[in-house]
């Protein structure tokens, strides 16, 4: 099934603009191209609801996704992305490959483009992994996360899911809570949020709070009910249980305790505050079910749907530039 | 490249000499004879020259003792494909460092007077450059058990040193001082300390935050320089502290140093040079122990180095190959080559007006050499003829890929520099000669 050739057309239209070739970094976008992702997204929020959810602007193009580290959310979403778009999509991770073999990223990298591949997703658990291999292949990679650096396909997604709760992200207060320091998704957020002109802040404890952060253009703050105050987004991130060795954290009830959301912190909180969650969430930790679950203020279940679309729009704007290469 | 070996009589005329022994910095010449300094004239150029005689006009050019660099690593014993001690010794030929000394940190490690023994013959054969051998401190340079600071010191090693493995445990590194002081050999040791630097690859800063990188604190090398000057200051033994990198331990040195404990520090050449952001990119080339720090760490280095603070400079030498490097910066190994480049990213402080050419070769000749007790590293009457010739001016691009080093880590790849090595010579042999050498 393909949708009737206007919905193409604009889609394509909306598409060309995006004059990358990599999607590494939201730092190397600037606000009108986010905007433009942002609207394309909102047209595939709107496919991706009808019962023939796929076109073909894709077709004929190979996507890899190439997981060194265990994923479901993001490789799924970005599998789905592809299989929407019309694009045969390949799944890879270090298990049922040569690269336990002691094979290196680049070698990995090289073969694969020897492949033609058109899109290359990449997630690695260290930090520039995306954009090395970027320096290496031909096609177009697509940052899926690189250790503690960026998440920005995640930043796009919640920028998306803000703007269709909100309208708007300038000038929203977005408290950005828990371990930062080993958040991809928090650079990321800070980094977009910051350029599109929210009050970014955040919180946690010193110890899972990045040297001089206050210098990336947030306020940070020691205590999550200060953190909390009056915000218009609460975004909880995941805790790692192995930060707990490390000295970072004393336990899991203490930190439940001090840092965990629940609705008795929330309700300091703006009025008609949204709380945000990458996923996977450690219940009871970091956030309690009873918070997670609440349609009301929860918009974790449209972050995962906006994920898909977003990607579809990312895929398709880095689509639009290979026809032009 | 291979020139004859024969020591012959060789006279460098209207040269600018710079001799730090004599902190002499000015026209002159100098004649080679039986290996030795035969003769040096300040100012006039010689006269009554033997027939035989190879007589060189220098032009003005540089003439200065030999470069002696008290920290290399190559991959012999152990790891060739890296570097061999003769593909090493013949980058340091090229680069006017005519003693270069081998860290012990190889496999097996240099902790047995057998290792240091191999060490010594190799270079022998090899006859290019000055080879000396650092011994291990502890056995395997683990940092418990003492390794045989006596019998390697007796076959030829000129000091000890765990390389890149802190020595954690204060009582092993007390009775380490001790016992090495007692011996009259010195101690060398890189201050860090292992727990907040546990799992770093940069320093800690913003711009490693932003860049998601594990990072350390500078307070981690502050802290054991601090350790070490106390034990120094218990046992009155020698150290050098094996490049310092940052603000915060230089004003401890400067305390130690005010007190008149017997502590010398060396800076490398890569931290005089480049800052946290070089690493830009996550450009692994970049990537080295200590880390580069920020561009106020740098400053105060270069301060440090003008001063006397810190009396040393050396290459860091460490050679990877690319299957080590082109990797994602958390997992690719540390360090660059650094021979080669030695020299001309010295000249660089001096032509930015910022150290005193005298300052800059006492760096990395008198001053190592009075360390490890050579006679070589002055231009005098007598000494041995580790000599070089070197033009201060012309620019080049340096190019990784035309280094001799068998690996090509270079962190001056695709850098403009000032400065070439003429003619290279070792106890009177010519081991290095360009072609334009009239």
């Amino acid at each position: 099934m393909t949708l009737p050739a206007p919905g193409i057309d604009e889609i394509r239209m909306k598409a060309a603009p995006f004059p990358k070739r990599h999607f590494l970094s939201v730092t190397d976008l600037d606000p009108l191209e986010v905007a433009g992702l942002l609207d394309l997204a909102d047209l595939f929020v709107g496919i991706n609801r009808q019962r023939a959810k796929k076109i073909d602007l894709l077709k004929g193009r190979t996507l890899v996704n190439l997981f060194f580290e265990a994923s479901t959310r993001t490789q799924s979403s970005f599998e789905l992305a592809g299989k929407r778009l019309g694009a045969d999509v390949v799944n890879m991770s270090p298990r049922s490959s040569s690269i336990s073999k002691g094979e290196t990223l680049i070698d990995t990298a090289v073969t694969l483009n020897a492949m033609q591949p058109d899109i290359l997703i990449v997630r690695h658990q260290a930090s520039g992994a995306a954009s090395l291999l970027s320096q290496k292949v031909d096609c177009s990679v697509v940052n899926a996360g690189d250790g503690q650096h960026e998440h920005p396909s995640q930043a796009m997604l919640d920028a998306l899911s803000l703007r269709r709760a909100f309208g708007h992200i300038g000038g929203l207060t977005i408290a950005i809570c828990g371990d930062v320091l080993h958040s991809r998704v928090a650079r990321s957020n800070i980094a977009l949020l910051t350029m599109l002109g929210a009050n970014v802040r955040v919180v946690g404890p010193p110890t899972l709070i990045p040297t001089d952060a206050s210098r990336w253009g947030v306020s940070v703050i020691h205590d999550l009910k200060a953190g909390i105050a009056g915000a218009d987004v609460v975004m909880m991130l995941r805790l790692q249980v192995e930060r707990m060795q490390g000295a970072l954290v004393p336990s899991m009830r203490e930190y439940f305790r001090l840092w965990g959301l629940d609705r008795e912190k929330l309700a300091l909180a703006a009025p008609g505050v949204k709380v945000m969650h990458p996923g996977p969430m450690n219940r009871g930790v970091e956030i309690d079910s009873d918070v997670a679950d609440d349609l009301a203020v929860s918009l974790i279940q449209d972050q995962v749907e906006m994920g898909v679309a977003m990607r579809m729009a990312i895929l398709a704007s880095l689509a639009a530039r290979l026809d032009n290469r | 490249m291979n020139a004859p070996p024969a020591p012959g009589l060789i006279a460098f005329q209207n040269a600018r000499l710079v001799d730090p022994a004599s902190g002499y910095d000015g026209p002159g010449a100098l004649l080679v004879a039986e290996g030795l300094i035969g003769r040096v004239s300040r100012g006039a150029d010689l006269t009554d020259l033997a027939a035989g005689v190879r007589v060189i006009d220098a032009g003005g050019a540089l003439l200065c003792p030999g470069l002696i660099d008290l920290r290399v690593k190559t991959g012999e014993p152990g790891s060739e494909p890296k570097e061999t001690l003769k593909s090493a010794a013949r980058a340091a030929a090229a680069g006017g460092v005519t003693s270069i000394v081998v860290q012990p940190d190889t496999d097996p490690v240099v902790d047995d007077p057998a290792v240091v023994d191999f060490i010594l013959r190799r270079a022998r054969d090899i006859e290019l450059v000055h080879v000396y051998p650092a011994g291990a401190a502890t056995q395997g340079c683990a940092g418990r058990g003492m390794a045989e600071i006596g019998l390697m010191h007796e076959a030829g090693c000129v000091y000890v040193t765990d390389a890149d493995s802190p020595i954690v445990d204060s009582r092993v590194m007390r009775r380490l001082l001790a016992y090495a002081g007692g011996l009259g050999v010195l101690v060398a040791h890189r201050p860090a300390d292992p727990w907040l630097a546990a799992g770093a690859v940069a320093t800690e800063s913003e711009f490693s935050g932003r860049m998601g990188l594990a990072a350390e604190p500078v307070a981690g090398e502050t802290i054991m320089l601090e350790r070490d000057i106390a034990l120094v200051a218990l046992t009155g033994a020698r150290l050098l502290v094996d490049q310092i990198s940052a603000a915060a331990p230089l004003e401890s040195l400067a305390r130690a140093k005010a007190r008149g404990l017997p502590i010398l520090a060396t800076a490398s050449i890569n931290h005089l040079t480049f800052n946290e952001l070089d690493i830009g990119d996550y450009r692994t080339f970049w990537k080295l122990t200590p880390p580069l720090r920020g561009e106020d760490d740098r400053q105060a280095l270069i301060e440090a180095v003008a001063s006397g603070l810190v009396d040393i400079v050396v290459s860091a030498h460490a050679p990877a190959p690319p299957e080590e490097k082109r990797l994602p910066f958390d997992e690719a190994a540390p360090g660059a080559v650094g021979l080669q480049t030695l020299l001309p990213a010295l000249l660089t402080l001096h032509h930015e007006g910022r150290i005193p050419l005298l300052r800059l070769i006492e760096t990395v000749t008198l001053a190592p050499a009075n360390a490890i007790g050579l006679a070589a590293g002055r231009l005098t009457v007598g000494a041995p003829a580790d000599l070089i010739l070197a033009d201060l001016h012309t620019p080049r691009l340096i190019d990784a890929a035309e280094l001799i080093s068998k690996s090509k880590n270079s962190a001056f790849d695709g850098r403009r520099l000032q400065g070439r090595v003429l003619m290279t010579l070792v106890d009177g042999r010519v081991v290095h000669e360009e072609r334009d050498v009239p």
